[in-house]
């Protein structure tokens, strides 16, 4: 009798609650759908560039399924490489072939060696050739946790930062702190820059920690500078931080909030090159450029694999810090819901 | 000569005036047409059932909310006025304090936003403490206080930076009655050191110690005078029966 009226009460509530009902009916869907599109598209031919190869080579290699640019001087394909263009420079020096790898993505790697040698076996008839290596990034010692950490590192600082940031702005709302504040002659503006401000410290502190503990710690490539790491850590947090106060404003409680990690957290993780953007439809890559994670991500795969300097991330960086400023701009607007002035 | 200039000395010592207010949330009308005035250091009650209107009209006075009609002004400027906010200090319904942070950590915080600090901070915490009597309380995190203390510590919060006009939102409401006559004796000292009050209370005999008191029901005032002009006007013995008389006791 306790059970059915519990059991009652709990549907009753669901049922005034439309958006949990929604967010646990459809949230499910949408990731999935998310999942299918990511998953589908997964092989992805290798990009090669043919540095003066003989026709009856390049056929060879397509119909291994790479595709194939040809190039007249090498240096013209390795710049093309340097822009991530190409995925490797197969050229022939004598008979020997020549192969040069972009190197910073090990499922890249491997899959350029399969077409390379299967195509090779073909034409001479002899398996087994092995053909000289090169990389243009590490060498080929690269496994698969360099690649995805150097992500996680990013993902991890905004997932966090956006989950306490947005519950801590709601807190003060629930408690009613935040009419007490707008009760003084404290701006909007203020005490959204004042949470940046005093998150602003932790962020930095965390920032370091993660930076420093998965290179140092986990041992996780890191070829160009550390506080280029700390300095994008640091940008993605800002965005994750404003981005969670923001989205606070339209929860009612902490639970609400929690509905937005698989809406807004969860499908940034598939756009942040964790799964090749390449595979993807042009439409749903255009959406990832829509996303915070996806900069970070990419400037922190360029430091920390590539080497990239200032000169690379500077797009990536502005990206960031065009998102914080549009977050905060946005929270401000809407703390005017509370407090018109 | 000039008449529309010549202001007359009733407006003079209005600190709170309110005129033909209405705000409605939606179809929901809560305040509708109010007209009142707070004068120069009286204590002004709003006197009222819960659902009345008077917290939303707090919240218009203090310049949160915005009426559909009709205007505010406090202290000379038409609300909301953001400047006008360091002179009136606010005590909301519900304790608007930070939980893991003592009483004197609190008071530090809004304290700093009035820009109160260094040794004139000091010297206030403690004299405001004294006031509210929590001068032993004040390195305890808060979540550990009272109801009544918590309530104490809202009140201290109202005037730390010595506003000139207090909007207190039902300051004992879940207060003990010792304790709620020393509070309503520590607003009478403010009163006599010339602060204007304006209360809201859903209890009869507060409504008594005010000086002047508006009834409000369904978002219309339904009375308004001096406890005992009220009593008066509806022949009534206690400020219960006046309420009743003036038909706020039936729905």
């Amino acid at each position: 009798m306790r059970i059915q009226a519990l059991a009652f009460r709990i549907v009753r509530q669901f049922i005034k609650d439309k958006r949990t009902l929604a967010l646990m009916l459809l949230a499910p869907l949408l990731v999935l759908t998310l999942m299918k599109f990511v998953f589908d598209g997964q092989a992805v031919d290798p990009r090669i560039g043919a540095v003066k190869l003989p026709s009856p080579v390049i056929e060879s290699l397509q119909k291994n399924g790479a595709v194939v640019i040809p190039y007249e001087d090498e240096r013209t394909a390795m710049d093309r490489m340097a822009e991530a263009e190409l995925d490797a420079v197969l050229s022939l020096k004598g008979l020997q072939p020549h192969i040069t790898l972009e190197g910073s993505n090990p499922s890249k790697i491997r899959s350029v060696m399969e077409v390379a040698q299967k195509a090779l076996q073909q034409l001479t008839g002899i398996s087994g050739i092995q053909p000289a290596l090169s990389y243009l990034h590490g060498s080929g010692d690269r496994d698969i946790f360099d690649y995805y950490g150097s992500v996680l590192v990013g993902f991890f600082s905004f997932f966090f930062v956006f989950l306490i940031a947005g519950v801590s702005f709601l807190r003060e709302r629930t408690t009613g702190t935040l009419q007490r504040l707008l009760a003084t002659p404290l701006r909007r503006w203020e005490i959204v820059a004042g949470y940046l401000l005093g998150f602003g410290l932790f962020t930095l502190l965390q920032a370091t920690l993660i930076a420093w503990y998965s290179t140092s710690v986990l041992g996780i490539a890191l070829e160009g500078s550390f506080l280029l790491v700390l300095f994008m850590n640091l940008l993605l947090a800002l965005a994750a931080l404003t981005l969670g106060t923001l989205l606070s404003a339209y929860a009612q409680n902490e639970f609400q909030m929690f509905q937005f990690i698989p809406l807004i957290v969860v499908p940034q993780i598939f756009f942040c090159g964790l799964i090749d953007l390449q595979s993807m439809p042009d439409w749903l890559q255009a959406v990832g450029k829509a996303l915070p994670l996806y900069y970070g991500a990419d400037a922190l795969r360029g430091i920390m694999l590539r080497g990239d300097g200032w000169r690379e991330i500077w797009i990536d960086s502005g990206a960031l810090l065009g998102f914080a400023v549009l977050f905060a701009s946005l929270n401000v607007l809407a703390l005017r819901k509370h407090r018109r002035i | 000569m000039n008449l529309v200039t010549q202001p007359n000395d009733d407006s003079h010592s209005d600190c709170i005036a309110a005129v033909h207010v209405s705000r409605s949330f939606g179809k929901r009308t809560v305040l509708d047409d109010i007209s009142l005035t707070v004068r120069k250091g009286e204590i002004f009650g709003l006197l009222g059932p819960s659902g009345s209107g008077k917290t939303t009209l707090v919240r218009l006075i203090t310049g949160l909310d915005i009426p559909n009609g009709g205007t505010i002004t406090l202290l000379g400027e038409k609300m909301p006025k953001l400047d006008i906010l360091s002179r009136i200090g606010y005590m909301a319904q519900s304790d608007a304090l930070y939980g893991e942070l003592t009483a004197q950590e609190n008071l530090e915080f809004f304290s700093a936003l009035y820009g109160l600090r260094g040794t004139k901070l000091k010297s206030r915490i403690k004299e405001v403490a004294e006031l509210v009597k929590l001068s032993d309380d004040l390195k305890k995190p808060v979540q550990l206080y009272s109801g009544g203390m918590k309530r104490r510590l809202s009140l201290a919060v109202a005037l730390m930076h010595g506003p000139e006009v207090l909007v207190l939102d039902e300051p004992t409401v879940g207060i003990d009655p010792v304790l709620r006559k020393s509070i309503w004796d520590e607003l009478d000292n403010l009163r006599r050191a010339g602060v204007t009050m304006l209360v809201t209370t859903h209890v009869m005999d507060e409504a008594e110690k005010c000086d002047r008191l508006a009834m409000i029901r369904d978002g219309k005032v339904i009375a308004l005078g001096s406890p005992e002009q009220l009593k008066a006007d509806s022949q009534a013995s206690s400020m219960e029966d006046a309420f009743i008389a003036f038909r706020g006791g039936v729905a």
